[in-house]
């Protein structure tokens, strides 16, 4: 199974988690606002660290409260695609994909796979939401990840870039390097990209 | 420029500037320990710091003289263990005009500091990047133009300090007397008024010069690219 995730933790008063196993493609967390969506990535990420519970990825255990098994970000091998982009202000488009790689070969191929080689030497706040959230996905690409989080990619954006966004998360998905786990609240996004869908925090 | 004038504009310089390199990185660190850590007794820190703002210069002075006195717990200790002694020396005058700046230069690098988005830091950390290569390739770079425009603001500061200088190392000429002092000095000295003109000419200028160089970079800051 890729995906092997039995978590939960406390935000404030609430708690959020969720328990599932899910294997290769590309798979889609269904769930309302306010279901804790963000904070299971974050917890799968290692940048929310649950109460209890394990965290596996094929095979591997990123976290497990049992054996004392906590792995840093850094050594999840995570390509985590945030709602809000998150782009480096001070790095130019180049210097934000290859902030994870570790050389610039595949570049231009996963430019062009997302349509983003004319943006390469713009900074970021000059680019639309929709070039920023395909930038992040690219960014998240090139640093070789095991897998990868898409957090609400499609969200906040118009139609057309929307379509874009689709499209592009489309191509990744079919490329098939990579299980993938996405999380948001729309019933139809979930249906048109996921190959299952699991509905969480019900 | 007269030949005494350029000296005291040379001490000015000197003393501004070594006081604004020493108290850079210690600013840095408590600004950094202001805005990022949570511990009791935090309340306490920032007072701490920021009392060479609020309470008399005269009165800083006074505790410096105390402290760097031959006697005193600092003074003593510079003498046993290196055998030099501040007390109506430049690095003197240069100690005041560091504890004077430092609550001004820790104000905006923590305002710099608390203005990064830390998320910027989990999305590097995602990517590979350990602690310290996200620190030194985000947080850094990002919160540069505060700590830039600190230094400025501290040099400008220190160029005018008056009353904990005056008090802990004296006005000697040429070794602890700066630009405001020596202001002080020629108003005290009859038919001194053409040298003050002059005097405050130049400390004006070097203020303006001062601030102009902090409004670029704050506005640089504004932008917030092309950092580094």
């Amino acid at each position: 199974m890729s995906f092997d995730v039995d978590v939960a933790a406390w935000r404030g008063a609430a708690q959020v988690g969720a328990r599932f196993v899910a294997g290769d493609g590309l798979t889609v967390l269904v769930g309302a606002s306010g279901a804790g969506k963000t904070s299971l990535l974050d917890m799968i990420a290692g940048l929310l660290r649950p109460a209890r519970g394990h965290i596996r990825v094929d095979g591997r255990a990123l976290f497990d409260a049992g054996a004392g098994i906590d792995l840093p970000p850094e050594r999840r091998n995570v390509g985590y695609v945030f709602q809000d982009a998150r782009l480096f202000p001070h790095r130019r488009v180049r210097a934000n994909l290859l902030y994870g790689a570790r050389d610039d070969r595949r570049l231009d191929a996963v430019a062009r796979v997302l349509d983003i080689a004319a943006l390469l030497d713009r900074w970021p706040r000059s680019l639309s939401g929709g070039e920023a959230r395909r930038v992040a996905i690219g960014r998240a690409l090139l640093s070789e990840p095991a897998f990868l989080l898409l957090d609400e990619p499609l969200s906040s954006l118009d139609p057309a870039r929307r379509e874009e966004a689709m499209r592009a998360i489309e191509r990744v998905r079919d490329a098939r390097e990579v299980p993938i786990l996405m999380v948001t609240h729309d019933r139809a996004e979930a249906e048109r990209l996921g190959d299952r869908i699991i509905p969480i925090g019900v | 420029m007269s030949v005494e004038l350029a000296g005291i504009v040379r001490l000015t310089l000197l003393i501004g500037g070594v006081a604004t390199l020493a108290a850079l990185p210690p600013a840095f660190v408590v600004a950094w320990i202001l805005a990022r850590w949570r511990f009791p007794g935090k309340v306490l820190l920032d007072g701490l710091v920021h009392l060479p703002l609020v309470v008399p210069p005269v009165v800083t002075g006074w505790v410096l003289l105390i402290a760097f006195a031959p006697a005193g717990p600092v003074g003593a200790v510079l003498e046993r263990w290196l055998g030099v002694s501040v007390l109506f020396r430049w690095t003197g005058a240069a100690i005041a005009a560091a504890v004077m700046a430092f609550p001004l230069m820790v104000r905006a690098m923590r305002l710099s500091i608390e203005a990064v988005d830390r998320r910027l830091e989990q999305a590097a950390r995602t990517l590979g990047a350990g602690r310290w290569r996200a620190y030194a390739t985000i947080t850094l770079p990002l919160s540069a133009p505060g700590v830039a425009a600190a230094a400025v603001l501290g040099f400008a500061r220190s160029i005018g300090e008056f009353g904990a200088t005056i008090t802990f190392v004296s006005n000697v000429p040429g070794e602890t007397q700066t630009l405001p002092l020596a202001i002080y000095a020629a108003l005290q000295r009859p038919g001194g008024e053409a040298e003050v003109w002059r005097l405050a000419a130049v400390s004006v200028a070097l203020s303006l010069a001062a601030l102009i160089v902090s409004e670029l970079l704050v506005r640089r800051a504004g932008e917030g690219v092309r950092v580094l």
